[in-house]
């Protein structure tokens, strides 16, 4: 089992979302997050005062998926999620130990 | 003999009737000036106080609006006590150059049948408190997110007394400059130059922001700043039509190039953003909109239409520089542009009130100079001379209460304090509960 954690553009998510529906994935955890990477801040201006925000919002998303399925959710993250722009997100895959239905007790991939 | 007796008996009826029907009440003014009183407090709340209130850092929204709020209570209050005394006397009574007489204190001589003009004299009485509210609630802005509030409550109560009152008397209240023949119809000096003077002093004196330059401090909640800034707007054609203290043309002529100088003000600004930094911002929008709106109200009862839309694009063009100019090359952090926008903008517009009053400038022309004044120059001179002589007066007396009121109670919260916020710190309450 592997836990994708996938930081995106926020106004991509529903395309991600609709990605992975496609290829069989329906179940994940999202938050809205601030970041950033290469990308850097933008700067807003108030009446002559600028100021630089460094934070990007940004929208994290995670899900635990079987290690056979692991190729085709990245490869469906990265397709929806590409603007081709500098800030498009990354993706992060680890190992998953565990995973637990709660209401049933079923576990391993059977709970996924 | 008994013939003349009677013959004079009759006359002496006959003038005092005349001098009734001049004093007689006229119901669609007092209509209007009812309606006008209350569209004026609806500028303070929650007009200006939601304004202010989306400015400033979530941590301080609630000190603004207690502020605004209190201070509303408070200036009727002492406007009700000495205030009004001050600025206006009392009736059939001979007002001096510098302060009304002391005949109204408490509202002594002002009952349900006393007329002033063509309105009640309690309605004249309480239009004008509404004006009294509005000017030291704007001077929060030059002070806030720093200032203690019982600081604030002993300050405003001085500067109505000290400051707003008699520059009140001199202006429309029988005081010299009303005399001298300046063109003020509803508060360029009286209320916008006072107001933003007090609130530049009061900047420079509590010092800026802790972090001020360094620290990001964008406005937390435009949307609340937005919807204030419609209802000053709206709120305005109370305080420039209501200006008239009459339902006649001349607070048509007032309502209408109000409404013309906020839209040219608002789009001047908004222009100069979209030159100079590429986009357009709501913020900047709604700050041209009320110098537009300070600026034409000195001029309200003075200018025509094509004039005011002059008056607004200046204003819009010359308050955006100034609040740049004011903020990043003069590093005053006076928090929420008060002097920028309405100290500049009372300026420009008593001015350009002294020049388009004049009926010989085609399609910008005007109502006409003062009495006995009979070329700009000279109309110039005397709007000049309002201008300069509140500013100076208020400057001083500003500073010696603000020295007054540190030494008695301290004008600024600690530090600490600051960074937590106002509204933990002075009121044990958050604005937020998310």
């Amino acid at each position: 089992m592997k836990m994708i954690t996938a930081v995106i553009k926020p106004f991509k998510l529903d395309d991600v979302r609709d990605a992975l529906n496609q290829i069989g994935i329906s179940g994940m955890t999202v938050e809205e997050v601030k970041g950033y990477g290469r990308q850097k801040g933008h700067t807003e201006l108030y009446r002559g005062a600028e100021y630089v925000v460094e934070f990007q919002p940004k929208v994290r998303l995670q899900l635990a998926i079987s290690d056979d399925r692991v190729d085709a959710a990245i490869e469906a993250i990265c397709k929806a999620a590409n603007t081709g722009k500098i800030g498009d997100g990354k993706i992060f895959v680890s190992a998953l130990e565990q995973s637990i239905r709660i209401r049933t007790g079923e576990t391993g991939d059977d709970a996924l | 003999m008994k013939t003349s007796i009677s013959l004079a008996l009759c006359t002496a009826l006959m003038l005092v009737s005349a001098g009734a029907s001049a004093q007689e009440i006229n119901g669609a003014d007092t209509a209007w000036i009812l309606t006008s009183t209350a569209l004026v407090l609806f500028m303070t709340i929650p007009g200006l106080s939601l304004f202010y209130a989306g400015l400033v850092r979530s941590k301080n929204v609630l000190s603004v609006l207690m502020q605004c709020f209190a201070l509303t209570c408070l200036m009727s209050l002492v406007w009700f006590a000495v205030g009004y005394t001050i600025a206006f006397g009392s009736d059939g009574v001979e007002q001096g150059m510098w302060i009304g007489d002391f005949g109204n204190m408490f509202f002594a001589n002002i009952g349900m049948d006393s007329v002033n003009g063509t309105i009640p004299a309690t309605l004249f009485a309480i239009f004008q408190m509404t004006f009294a509210i509005i000017t030291p609630a704007l001077i929060v802005g030059g002070f806030a997110e720093r200032m203690r509030f019982s600081a604030m409550l002993l300050f405003s109560t001085l500067w109505m007394v000290l400051v707003y009152a008699p520059v009140c008397h001199w202006v429309w209240g029988g005081g010299w400059l009303g005399a001298m023949g300046l063109q003020d119809f509803a508060g360029g000096t009286v209320v916008h130059i006072t107001a933003a003077v007090a609130a530049l002093v009061a900047a420079l004196m509590i010092g800026p922001r802790r972090g001020f330059g360094t620290v990001a401090m964008p406005p937390h909640n435009l949307t609340l700043t937005v919807a204030g800034a419609g209802m000053l707007w709206v709120g305005w054609f109370g305080f420039n039509a209501g200006s008239a203290v009459a339902a006649d043309g001349s607070a048509a002529m007032a309502m209408l190039v109000t409404h013309l100088s906020a839209s040219a003000g608002a789009l001047a600004w908004m222009a100069m953003e979209w030159l100079r930094h590429g986009k357009p911002s709501m913020l900047g929008t709604v700050t041209g909109m009320v110098a537009g709106l300070g600026t034409i109200t000195p001029a309200s009862g003075s200018v025509e239409p094509a004039a005011a839309v002059l008056i607004g694009l200046t204003a819009g063009v010359v308050c955006y520089f100034a609040t740049g100019y004011l903020k990043n090359k003069l590093r005053v952090d006076d928090s929420l542009d008060v002097f920028p926008v309405h100290g500049v903008g009372g300026i420009l517009g008593t001015l350009l009130a002294g020049i388009f009053c004049s009926t010989q400038l085609g399609i910008f022309s005007g109502n006409g100079f003062s009495d006995g004044i009979s070329s700009i120059g000279g109309q110039l001179m005397v709007q000049a001379t309002g201008v300069v002589s509140t500013l100076v007066y208020t400057a001083v007396v500003t500073f010696i209460l603000l020295k007054l009121v540190g030494a008695l109670v301290g004008l600024r919260v600690d530090g600490d304090e600051e960074t937590q916020g106002l509204d933990l710190v002075l009121h044990d309450e958050r604005g937020y509960d998310l």
